[in-house]
This record gives C-alpha cells, sequence and structure tokens, in this order.
C-alpha cells in the first residue's frame, strides 16, 4: 500500500485578501471568468518539463470546470521570471485577466518536489488568500496539479474543491451481445487508469466506500449476481454474502459500517441492510414490487431509491433503516437512478419518457425537477463531491451502439465527453481524497 | 389468468417457430447440442420445444403465447425428469441497469412458477437475471427489442448430447 503524504506549508508573507474577484455560481448562463495561468517558474533546472506539466493539468482542470476560461499565453505581454519577482499587473489588466495565478516547482535530487503558487486579483492587485506550498513525493505530481487547482478554483468560485478525485467505473469492449466488462478506475479527468477485474464475468455498477480505499460492486463471476468488495489499492477482494439470491446494487452508508443492496428472491426485489463485517441482515422493504438502486443521504440517515410499487419506476424517500416510504417524483415518465447529492439538497435522476433518456436533478422533497441532458440512453449520473458536477454514461443507439461517460454542470451547461481508452459506463465518483 | 390446457395447447401449435426464436441461443448458453431430429437432444428442445418466450415492455405477465410455450417445455421436462433447467430472464436496453436485473429476474420467475405450476419440482429449476447484459439482438428498434425482452430456459445437462 502506498500512502500519499501530502505536505501542506502556509506562506507566512501571504496577506489575506479582501478583494472582490469572485465567481457568483447561480443558475443560467455563465461568464467564465477570464484567468492568466503563465509558465510556471521551474526552481531547478530538472523541474522545468515538471513545471509546464502541472501547469497544463492547473489549466485543463479550471478550464474544464466551464466557470473559468484561460487567457491563451500567446497573449500574455509580461513573464513570471520568478516567483518572488514584482507583478506588473498593468500587463495582465490590458489583456483582461481577472484574475492571475504564479507558481514554481522545485525538484530535489531524492525525487522530491517543491510547488508553491499565489493566486492574483488582478484589479485590486491583491492576493487572493495565502500563497500555498506543497511538499511531496514527484511521483505525486498529478494529485498536487489537481490540489493547485483545487484551491484556485475554491478561492474563485466559492465552491467546494473536486479535482482531486478519481472515478471507478465499468471498461467495456467488444461487440454489444457479447460485451467484456471490467472494473476500472481513473481520475476524475481519465489519467491513470487501472483495470481491478479481468473480463471473464460481468460486473456492474460499482461504489466507492466512503474513504475511497474499496470499492464495492456486483459481479457474476459465482454464476449468479454477488457482491463483492475489493480494496482499490492491493487488489484483493471478498464476496460480501453468500445469501442464496440474486443480489445487486450494493451501496456503502456514509460512514462505511452498512451496506444496503437490493435482493431478488422468487422474482420480488427488495432492499436489504448488510452488516458488511458480520454478514448480518434485515430487510428494509416489503412490497411486492421491485424497489432498488438505493442511495444514502450524506448524513446517513434516509435512504432513496427506486420503485416500482405504484405501477411504474418512481423515486421514493425512506428512513435508513426502513419504514414508510414518500415518494417524491410525480412528472411524466419513469424515474430511476436517484442520487442524493453530498451538499444533501438535490436528487440527480435518469428519467426516461417518450423513448428518450433524460439527466436531471430535483429537490428531496421532488421540487423544482430540471432535465440537464437528453440522449437515446443517458443513465446513472454520479455527484462530483462538491455537488456541482454531474458524471453519466451516454449509450448510443444500434448494432454499434456504445456506452461513454460524459459530465454536465448543474445548470446543464458545460456536457464534456470523458476520455476513456475503451467503452465505458457506470461512473462512480470518489469524495476528495485525503 | 384464464386458460385452459386444450386452448394452450392448440395455440403451441399455430404459432410455435413464431413467438420462438428457432435454433437461436441465449447469447450466453452454447448452441443446441445434437441432432434436433432427435427428441432428447438440446437441439430438438430449443427449436421444437421452444426455449424461450417473450415479454412485453416492462412486463412479466406471460402471453397466452408464452404458456403455451412453457406447457410444451414442461411436457418435455417432465418426461425427462433426470433433466434440471436454468432460467435467464432478460431486458431489452430501454431500462436502466439495475431496474433491469430485478425486471430480468421478475420474468424468470415468472417462468419457474409456471414450470412448477405445470408439476415440475422446484428444484429442478433454477433462475438467474441478466438484465440489458446480455441482448440477443443488437439493433435499436422494437423488432429487436421485442425478442431480447426474453426468458430462455437453458438445459443444465443430462440429455443426449
Amino acid at each position: 500500500m502506498k500512502r500519499v503524504l501530502l505536505a501542506l506549508f502556509l506562506i507566512s508573507f501571504a496577506l489575506p485578501s479582501f478583494a472582490q474577484t469572485r465567481i457568483e455560481v447561480t443558475e443560467g448562463v455563465i461568464e467564465p471568468l477570464p484567468i492568466a495561468i503563465p509558465a510556471f517558474v521551474a526552481e531547478t533546472p530538472n523541474a522545468a518539463g515538471l513545471a509546464e506539466e502541472i501547469r497544463t493539468i492547473v489549466a485543463a482542470d479550471l478550464v474544464g470546470s466551464g466557470l473559468l476560461r484561460e487567457i491563451p499565453r500567446e497573449a500574455h505581454i509580461s513573464q513570471i521570471s520568478g516567483f518572488e519577482a514584482p507583478i506588473q499587473f498593468q500587463d495582465w489588466r490590458v489583456i483582461n485577466a481577472t484574475a492571475l495565478v504564479t507558481a514554481s516547482v522545485s525538484l530535489s535530487t531524492d525525487n522530491q518536489m517543491v510547488v508553491k503558487f499565489r493566486l492574483f486579483d488582478v484589479a485590486s492587485q491583491q492576493a487572493l488568500g495565502k500563497g500555498l506550498q506543497f511538499v511531496a513525493p514527484q511521483g505525486t505530481w498529478r494529485r498536487i496539479a489537481h490540489k493547485v487547482a483545487d484551491s484556485i478554483y475554491t478561492r474563485l468560485t466559492g465552491e467546494g474543491p473536486y479535482f482531486d478525485s478519481r472515478i471507478v467505473f465499468i471498461s467495456e469492449e467488444g461487440p454489444k451481445n457479447a460485451r467484456k466488462k471490467r472494473l476500472a478506475i481513473m481520475d476524475y479527468d481519465g489519467a491513470n487508469i487501472r483495470y481491478l477485474t479481468g473480463a471473464d464475468d460481468i460486473v456492474i455498477a460499482p461504489r466507492f466506500s466512503p474513504n475511497a480505499k474499496e470499492v464495492i460492486y456486483t459481479s457474476y463471476e459465482t454464476g449468479q449476481p454477488s457482491i463483492f468488495v475489493m480494496d482499490v489499492d492491493s487488489g484483493s477482494k471478498r464476496q460480501l454474502t453468500t445469501l442464496p439470491d440474486m443480489l445487486f446494487s450494493p451501496r456503502f452508508a456514509p460512514d462505511g459500517r452498512t451496506v444496503v443492496l437490493s435482493q431478488s428472491r422468487g422474482g420480488n426485489t427488495d432492499l436489504f441492510r448488510l452488516d458488511p463485517f458480520t454478514g448480518d441482515s434485515n430487510q428494509l422493504t416489503v412490497s411486492a414490487a421491485i424497489d432498488t438502486a438505493p442511495s444514502f443521504s450524506p448524513d446517513g440517515s434516509q435512504i432513496v431509491f427506486e420503485s416500482d410499487r405504484s405501477g411504474g419506476q418512481q423515486i421514493y424517500i425512506m428512513p435508513s433503516t426502513g419504514g414508510e416510504a414518500e415518494r417524491i417524483s410525480f412528472g411524466d415518465g419513469r424515474y430511476g437512478t436517484p442520487v442524493w447529492s453530498p451538499r444533501g439538497d438535490k436528487i440527480a435522476f435518469t428519467k426516461i419518457l417518450g423513448g428518450e433518456f433524460y439527466i436531471g436533478v430535483m429537490d428531496i422533497d421532488g421540487t423544482n425537477e430540471r432535465l440537464l441532458t437528453r440522449s437515446f440512453l443517458d443513465e446513472g449520473p454520479t455527484w462530483s463531491p462538491n455537488g456541482r458536477v454531474l458524471m453519466f454514461f451516454r449509450e448510443t443507439a444500434g448494432a454499434n451502439g456504445a456506452p461513454n461517460l460524459y459530465s454536465v454542470d448543474i445548470t446543464g451547461l458545460n456536457l464534456r465527453k470523458v476520455s476513456t481508452p475503451f467503452f465505458a459506463s457506470d461512473p462512480a465518483w470518489s469524495g476528495v481524497l485525503q | 389468468m384464464k386458460y385452459t390446457i386444450f386452448a394452450a395447447a392448440a395455440m403451441a401449435l399455430l404459432v410455435a417457430g413464431c413467438d420462438t426464436v428457432p435454433g437461436g441461443n441465449s447469447g450466453l448458453a452454447p448452441a443446441g447440442a445434437g441432432d434436433p431430429s432427435n427428441p432428447d437432444s438440446v437441439a430438438y428442445f430449443q427449436q421444437t420445444v421452444g426455449d424461450r418466450v417473450l415479454f412485453q415492455v416492462d412486463q412479466s405477465t406471460l402471453t397466452t403465447v408464452a404458456m403455451a410455450t412453457l406447457d410444451q417445455q414442461a411436457a418435455w421436462l417432465l418426461q425427462r425428469p433426470e433433466i434440471n433447467v436454468l432460467i435467464e430472464g432478460h431486458a431489452d436496453e430501454q431500462g436502466t441497469r439495475e431496474y433491469n436485473l430485478a425486471l430480468g429476474s421478475r420474468r424468470a420467475a415468472a417462468v419457474r412458477d409456471y414450470l412448477v405450476s405445470k408439476g415440475l419440482t422446484d428444484g429442478r429449476v433454477r433462475t438467474i437475471t441478466y438484465g440489458k447484459e446480455r441482448p440477443l439482438e443488437v439493433c435499436s428498434t422494437e423488432d429487436c427489442w421485442a425478442k431480447n425482452r426474453r426468458a430462455v430456459t437453458v438445459v443444465e445437462g443430462g440429455v443426449g448430447s
């Protein structure tokens, strides 16, 4: 097990900021904030390449959020010659930079990396927050780049961070009627992909444990759908329970001490709550309907799930210990795959209406439904750690139809394909890594 | 659900080869082994008896056509008590993944319950759902979806192959 230690020091001389450069994130049109990210200063000669790689990732994160726009480097008038050199704010103002990032990278002979950065409000010529310094092994440079970008993003938007996070998903290859599926994990931006299972058995719908060190998923390797928990670093796995029923849709509770899953017996599918250590289980729903696709509220007290107890697929909320469920979806069509937002105030879902699939969000009382995407088949949203972005999969129609991952801002803007080596489905987003 | 044995049997004669998909394979089980003209072969079961039934959109209710096919399956299986079967429930792609697993489970159970009602002992019939994981047909039109909304009775061994 490799443990990444991120040493974080405040640079003492930076001033607290009262500047006003801040994006107001509201619904509707977003005017991306213009930001200048000049070359990062290489403080040791061997850090030049690394400095540029880190700068590229920081810029890609910020621009990819849809909330910022990078001023092309060709337009820059002055350069940042040294991390401590005076800044010619006028040069940045005339190219309409609202915010400016300066940074330096050094690399010691034992491959320890030091990354420093500052963020400035160009108009007021003041620092936005304190300068930060990261000391970490060179091999963690992508994570450090995401951490830098998260700091900048958080200061400029007031939103929580999300770039230093991972996605677990299903990588898919082969023809539509004989798909090969593998469990896979990658950084949120598609980098550092690793395959966690072979392609021999169908695997479905993975989810992270709360600390993102484990993944829980459904596999057919026993000959029927069963639940497995895998340690992400070691790849070791164990079957959660040997209950003789078909089991799927497992989810960890936010405290990691409980798993809720669907158990299908005699054609009836109900939700059960399972102790992942003892295997003890108790039944949460007792309807003759299909009850599946659970998702915990962030505080663990409630579960949102889908049921066809009213005749069609709809979304319900119940206490996480079971009990009376309240239906919250009432629009036209069918509603499935509800996912509670990390902020606690929204439910994301898949909606099926008129032969098309939508990804949407609603408040937890079912009001304020907004549809963000639409296609032949959009399914399975998952929330970014800050509740700002949804990732889902979009499958194209026809004999050569196949799924890919996409992300979209909760405003419905900034729809982006997430690049993966093969087809991909069933994404689940981790929290921000520790 | 109302039907008579007589009506169902007559229906089977009329629609065999229409509702079923002769000679196909479920997408999972190997294609039928043996000589299809030999009534003891898996190929005969698949092609002549009919190894699958189809469902309406988002439904698990057996149609009269489906029941006729299952009557033939039950008759064939009752004559061969050494044979066990696995019922695979499948769904088309027009549904979410986990819901479709549950729907496939329902469809498999509907077939299992029917076969048991015809006299098969419970222990001879296992069920599994594949949801939308293993479509038989790959186009994205109702023609294909109709064939993918299926429950396939897979002979698990013991027959002349």
